[in-house]
This record gives structure tokens, C-alpha cells and sequence, in this order.
């Protein structure tokens, strides 16, 4: 293919690309070093109030926001270096807190607490999810052709809803007096309130997230499964393998690829968990980053959104990414290199 | 038994096996299924402890809001026939009727016809003929299940939730549309081209995938909200403020999108033979006319298949949506949101759960339908990928 007729083909994609990630990249560094705010005028104000004889007069002085001629507050735009991350990673604080041991501090500033829930979220599920995933895909493969189609239907609808509806649909299940926590008080015999601590919010949620990936994972292994080689099979049964050497020395090995796939999509849509804070409503207890970048958007209620600490925390955001996905860059690059391709 | 002695399992292991699969299943339904019971009824019965007053509903029954045997029977026959008829019935009818290589439109018009008849059936003929039929039939006809359409009718009429409905649809339309059309063309030529240059954009794909789009919104936003001062220099007062914009939210989302799109797109291409192309190359045909008049009535398993992806991405985004839209244009997803944050009574939290039910049920169907090329989908992806 002539280079002309391929940029024809690829054009629109890439400039879509560029335009609306590449750009916005940029735009988002930029950003980071900068601070947008109202400008403000000190005003010297006289306000009387009647009284007898000469009013009573007091003057005070107050700070109001600089109005153009339309009626808009005028802003400014400066440089701050790095101002807008050290606000939102409060190194000091955290420095005093990590030097004295003491986390239940460090855990104070958001963005350490969304770091830790990130990371802990991302690596708690990913195990479970693959083991899930291939249990449910090796009963399938066991069961009876008839009942197949229906099993893969139903386990289609946690992995294709709403991830919000998702999320809340559970948290229905467990809110005040519902179902699940009164059948959990009856047997545990004592009073539950889910929603009370951090730590069976975020048991709700890891239970939220494999529940709505399994299904992911048990397709494609599912599909890897029906390519395992019968005849080795067969020759490591003559060998003496029993069931449990024959998954772990001929089914795992030849679904490896399938894993390593599911954990770098897992990897990545798992680093951005975002609409479980959102279902549960878990804001006051935890946090992710991306929702720390989400609420630093949200306009506050003088209507200003804080674009500065926003970009600065979307660019840390971002640098985790990159730090988890450097070994598979490189590992592609090596094999590009190496022609196997 | 056609399975070899050795390979047979015994019996304990099957148990297990089925046990877990049994498992699994209740696991994977029940959050759904239990939504979608609670939606229908009153306050007091939804949020009940008991779980089988949540699923009888006594104070709906109470209210005057139920259902009798007879009701559930006939429902139960109409809504089979209903699944028997558009299996059986309707492919023959759309194959027979429309005119050759317009299948496509003749299953679109009879797929509306049949939806509307449907409604109307079990919606208007079926609730008058069951009131007359209730009375004449002593115990039977006696409601036993509580149920009550009162909060579907608050939300979609009083609070309008037709209107983020609509929204949804130019939304999603709009993305489905976009992404797709500019996503063949780079699909092909990436899946056509071995050069250097192929590779990289692929990869550069990736690792845009692997962004979270709370950094892109960063990007965006600034800009959006002041796109008028910005744009002012170049177009004057047409400049438009892009946020809020339906159209400027379709544009972010396909982007977004594209990079699973093009790579999902490649590796279907990738399996149509090059012979085909090459083909028609040597007959004469420019790479356009080749991909128009070859590869175009042989793409459409995978369009349809890469389509339902975008269509789920767009349809069940939160954060771009909610952060760049404005009250007024919301789609559905971020406008439960809403009912979340004046969630006072527990009328208001039935409601939300009745929005959310109405959010899944089509998302039901699109399974139903499409259960095959969901899974070819997400295999494709992998085998190749």
C-alpha cells in the first residue's frame, strides 16, 4: 500500500486522536503549572445605619471579585511551577506522616488514600478475576452442550450493564435494612451496617468489580479452551497426570497468552476505577485517583472548578499508568525488533 | 458414552462442577433480577427485610395494586408467544417481503411494527379484557403479587426522563455512527499495511487506551468552557460554547473509543482473506474502490460486533458525559445521579431504582439478540490481540 493511500485510510482516525487525547495531553501539562483565579479588589466600604441624633457609620474594608464591563469576574492566569502538586500531594504532610510511621496520617491527605485504594484495588482483583474467570470457563466446558448458551446469557448481563447500575444494584441489596444485611445480622447475630466503614465498602466494591469482569474473563477463556490439544491430553494421561497436573501442566500453559491479556486489560480498566465511588456513594470514606481528578472538576459552589490541582493530579494519574505499563512496552519492542511480529 | 473411560469424571467432581455453575449463575442474576422486582413495588414492600415480602409485595397488594393467577397466566402466555412469534414467525416474514439487499430496512420496519403491536397488546387489550375477566372468576381471580407501574409512570412522565432517553439515543447514535465509519477505513489499511509506520500507530492506539478519561476531561474542559473567547478571533459571535453540546460529547467519545475500535476493526480485517482485495487490484480497482465494492459486503459480521462495543461505551459512560454536559442535555446514566442526591424518602430511591431498571432493559435485549457476536467480539480481540 502507497504511503498516500494508507495516510487517506488512517487519516481521520489519527487526527480524531490527536485533536482529543494527544491535544488535551498537552493542554492538561500546560495546565499543571498554572493557576487560574478570580482577581480581587479591596473596596473600602461605608455602611450606616440610622440612629438618633447623626447615623452610625462604620467602614470596612472587603474583598470582592474584579467585574469587566459585561459582568464577568475577570481572571488571571499565572505560572505557579509546581504549586498545584505540591497542593494536591502535600509532601511536607506526608514526609512528617511517613517519617513518624504514621499512617492513619498520611491516609489523611486524598491523594495518598486514592493512591493506596488504586493500587490495592487494581492488584487484590486482578488475581481473583483471572481465578474466576477460568474456574466458571472450566465448569462450563464440563457441562452439557443444552445448558451452555443459557449459562453464557446470564453470565453476559453482569459483565455488559451499567457499571454504575451495576454498582448500585448491589449496594440496593445491602443498604439500611436491606435483604443481604438482615440475612447477614441473622446469621452473624449481631447488628451490620455496611455503609458505616471503609473496609465493607471496599469489600463491596472488590465484589462489585469481579462480579462485572469475570464474565470477560471467562469468555475468552472459554474460547481458549476449545483449542487445547486433545492428543496431549490424552498422552499425559498415559503419562499418569492426574486432573489437577493436567490443568496445571497442559491448560495453563496453553492459555497463558489468554492471561497475560486479560491482565493488561484488566490492568488498565481497573487502574481507573471510578464508577464503584460513584454506586456506592463512598466518597467520605474512599477514594480513587480518578475520582479525585472527577471532584477536583465538579464546579464548587461558588461555580469555580479547580482546573489547576486537576491537571496536576490527571498528570500523576497518568504517570502511574505509564510506570505499570512499561514492561509490556518494552516487552513489544523487543519482539517488533526481533521480526517476530 | 462416546468419552473414554479415562477422561470420564466422577461423580463428586461433576457435583462440584455443576454446584459452581448453579452458583455462579444465582450470582450473576440476582442483583439484576432483584432490581427489577423492587422497581415494581410500593416503598415499604421494596425495602422490606423479609425477602419474600419484597417479592409478594402485601402493601402493594394492599394499595390495590396486583396481580391474580389468571393475570400472571395469561401475561405469562402472551409475553411466550410474544419471544415464539419473533423467533419463528418474523425472519420469514422480513425475508419474504423486503425486497432483495434491503433486508436491513425491512428488519428495522418490522421490528418497530412488532415492538408497537406488542405494546399494545399487553399494555391496552390485555389489562381491559383481564378487567372484566377478574371479577367473573372468584378465588382466581384474586390479586396474590403486588405490583404497581407507579414509579415508571413518575419517572418517564412527571420527571421526564423520555427527554435524557432521547439524549441518549443522538448520543450513542451519533458515536456508533462516527466511530464505526472512521474506524473501518483505518482498520483496513492498518490490517492491509506491514510498514513501521502501521505498527507505531497501533501501539501509540494502545497506549491511548490505557489512559483514564478523567485526564482527558482535564484537557477538555478549560477549553470547552471557554470555547467562545477562544474560537471568538477566528468565527466571530457564531462561536459556540462547546460545552453542553451533544454533538462536542459524541466527537469526545468516539475519540476516546477509537483506539479499541481500530484495533478490534484490524483483527477482523486481518482474517478476511488479501487475496480478495489483491484480487480486484489487479482487475483495476483503486484501494477505495476495492475496499468499496469487496471488502464492504463481506465486513458486516465484525462492523456489527465492533458497533456493540462502541454502543456499550457510549451508552454506559458517567464520567465524560457528566462532566461535559450540562443539566439540560443529561443523558440517562448521569441523570440517576440526580436522584441520588435528593434521595430523602424511599419513594425517591424506588424511583432511582426504577430509572435504573429502565436503564438495563434495553442493555437485556441487546444480549438477547446479539449473544453470539458479543462473544465473537470479546474472543476476536483476544485471539488476536
Amino acid at each position: 500500500m502507497k504511503f498516500k493511500t494508507f495516510a487517506a485510510f488512517v487519516g481521520p482516525s489519527v487526527f480524531l486522536m490527536f485533536l482529543f487525547i494527544a491535544a488535551p495531553l498537552v493542554s492538561v501539562f500546560v495546565g499543571s503549572f498554572q493557576l487560574t483565579q478570580p482577581v480581587l479588589d479591596q473596596i473600602e466600604e461605608e455602611t450606616c445605619t440610622p440612629g438618633f441624633l447623626a447615623q452610625t457609620c462604620t467602614t470596612t474594608m472587603v474583598t470582592r471579585p474584579a467585574l469587566d464591563e459585561y459582568g464577568h469576574i475577570v481572571t488571571t492566569t499565572e505560572w505557579v511551577g509546581w504549586l498545584n502538586y505540591q497542593r494536591v500531594l502535600n509532601p511536607e504532610a506526608a514526609w512528617a506522616a511517613i517519617s513518624s510511621f504514621d499512617w492513619g496520617a498520611l491516609m489523611q491527605i486524598n491523594f495518598w488514600s486514592a493512591l493506596r485504594f488504586t493500587l490495592m484495588f487494581t492488584l487484590v482483583t486482578l488475581p481473583l478475576v483471572i481465578g474466576v474467570g477460568l474456574a466458571i470457563a472450566l465448569a462450563v466446558n464440563n457441562a452439557a452442550k443444552s445448558i451452555r448458551g443459557p449459562v453464557i446469557f446470564v453470565s453476559l448481563l453482569p459483565f455488559i450493564i451499567t457499571p454504575v447500575i451495576g454498582a448500585l444494584s448491589i449496594r440496593w441489596l445491602f443498604i439500611g435494612d436491606g435483604i443481604l444485611t438482615t440475612a447477614l445480622e441473622h446469621w452473624l447475630n449481631r447488628d451490620i451496617a455496611m455503609f458505616a466503614q471503609a473496609w465493607t465498602i471496599e469489600l463491596m466494591m472488590l465484589f462489585f468489580r469481579v462480579w462485572h469482569v469475570a464474565p470477560f474473563a471467562f469468555v475468552i477463556f472459554y474460547a481458549g479452551l476449545q483449542t487445547v490439544n486433545q492428543d496431549t491430553l490424552e498422552s499425559a494421561i498415559i503419562d499418569g497426570a492426574n486432573r489437577w497436573d493436567r490443568l496445571r501442566y497442559v491448560i495453563v500453559p496453553h492459555l497463558m497468552p489468554l492471561i497475560i491479556f486479560i491482565a493488561l486489560i484488566h490492568l488498565m480498566d481497573t487502574y481507573r476505577v471510578f464508577e464503584e465511588i460513584v454506586g456506592f456513594t463512598s466518597q467520605a470514606h474512599v477514594i480513587s485517583l480518578q475520582w479525585l481528578t472527577y471532584d477536583f472538576l465538579q464546579p464548587d459552589d461558588a461555580g469555580n472548578r479547580a482546573f489547576g490541582r486537576a491537571s496536576a493530579s490527571a498528570m500523576l494519574t497518568m504517570v502511574g499508568i505509564v510506570v505499570l505499563l512499561i514492561p509490556l512496552l518494552r516487552r513489544t519492542w523487543r519482539d517488533h525488533k526481533g521480526g517476530s511480529y | 458414552m462416546s468419552t473414554p473411560r479415562a477422561l470420564r469424571q466422577p461423580l463428586g467432581l461433576r457435583l462440584t462442577f455443576a454446584g459452581f455453575l448453579a452458583f455462579w449463575c444465582l450470582l450473576a442474576a440476582f442483583p439484576i433480577f432483584w432490581i427489577g422486582v423492587m422497581s415494581f413495588k410500593s416503598p415499604v414492600d421494596a425495602f422490606a427485610a423479609n425477602p419474600l415480602d419484597v417479592i409478594f409485595g402485601p402493601a402493594t397488594r394492599a394499595a390495590g395494586n396486583g396481580l391474580s393467577l389468571l393475570d400472571i397466566a395469561l401475561g405469562l402466555l402472551v409475553l411466550v408467544c410474544t419471544v415464539r412469534l419473533a423467533m419463528r414467525w418474523l425472519p420469514r416474514m422480513v425475508s419474504s417481503y423486503s425486497p432483495g439487499g434491503q433486508m436491513i430496512f425491512g428488519w428495522v420496519i418490522a421490528s418497530v411494527g412488532y415492538a408497537l403491536s406488542f405494546v399494545v397488546v399487553f399494555f391496552v387489550i390485555l389489562p381491559a379484557l383481564l378487567g372484566v375477566l377478574n371479577p367473573l372468576l372468584g378465588p382466581l381471580g384474586h390479586p396474590v403479587l403486588g405490583l404497581t407501574t407507579a414509579h415508571y409512570q413518575s419517572v418517564w412522565i412527571e420527571n421526564a426522563f423520555y427527554h435524557n432517553f432521547i439524549n441518549s439515543l443522538i448520543v450513542t447514535g451519533g458515536v456508533v455512527t462516527i466511530s464505526l465509519t472512521v474506524g473501518t477505513l483505518a482498520g483496513f489499511a492498518l490490517a492491509r499495511s506491514g510498514s513501521n509506520l502501521a505498527f507505531w500507530i497501533l501501539i501509540l492506539a494502545l497506549v491511548f487506551r490505557a489512559l483514564p478519561h478523567s485526564v482527558l476531561v482535564a484537557g477538555y474542559l478549560p477549553v470547552f468552557v471557554n470555547s467562545a473567547e477562544i474560537l471568538r478571533p477566528y468565527l466571530g459571535d457564531a462561536a459556540p460554547t462547546l460545552y453542553g453540546q451533544p454533538w462536542a460529547v459524541i466527537a469526545v467519545l468516539v475519540s476516546i473509543n477509537q483506539p479499541f475500535t481500530i484495533w478490534m476493526l484490524r483483527s477482523f480485517f486481518q482474517n478476511i482473506p488479501n487475496d480478495l482485495d489483491e484480487a480486484a487490484r489487479v482487475d483495476g480497482c483503486t484501494h477505495f474502490q476495492a475496499f468499496r465494492w469487496v471488502i464492504m459486503p463481506v465486513m458486516w459480521p465484525g462492523v456489527i460486533t465492533t458497533g456493540l462495543f462502541s454502543f456499550l461505551l457510549a451508552y454506559n459512560d458517567f464520567l465524560v458525559t457528566s462532566l461535559l454536559l450540562d443539566q439540560s442535555n443529561q443523558t440517562m446514566v448521569p441523570a440517576i445521579a440526580s436522584y441520588f442526591n435528593r434521595e430523602t424518602t424511599t419513594t425517591d430511591q424506588v424511583e432511582a431504582v426504577a430509572a435504573a431498571v429502565s436503564i438495563t432493559a434495553p442493555l437485556f435485549l441487546l444480549v438477547m439478540i446479539f449473544q453470539r457476536q458479543i462473544v465473537s467480539g470479546l474472543t476476536a480481540g483476544a485471539v488476536k490481540g
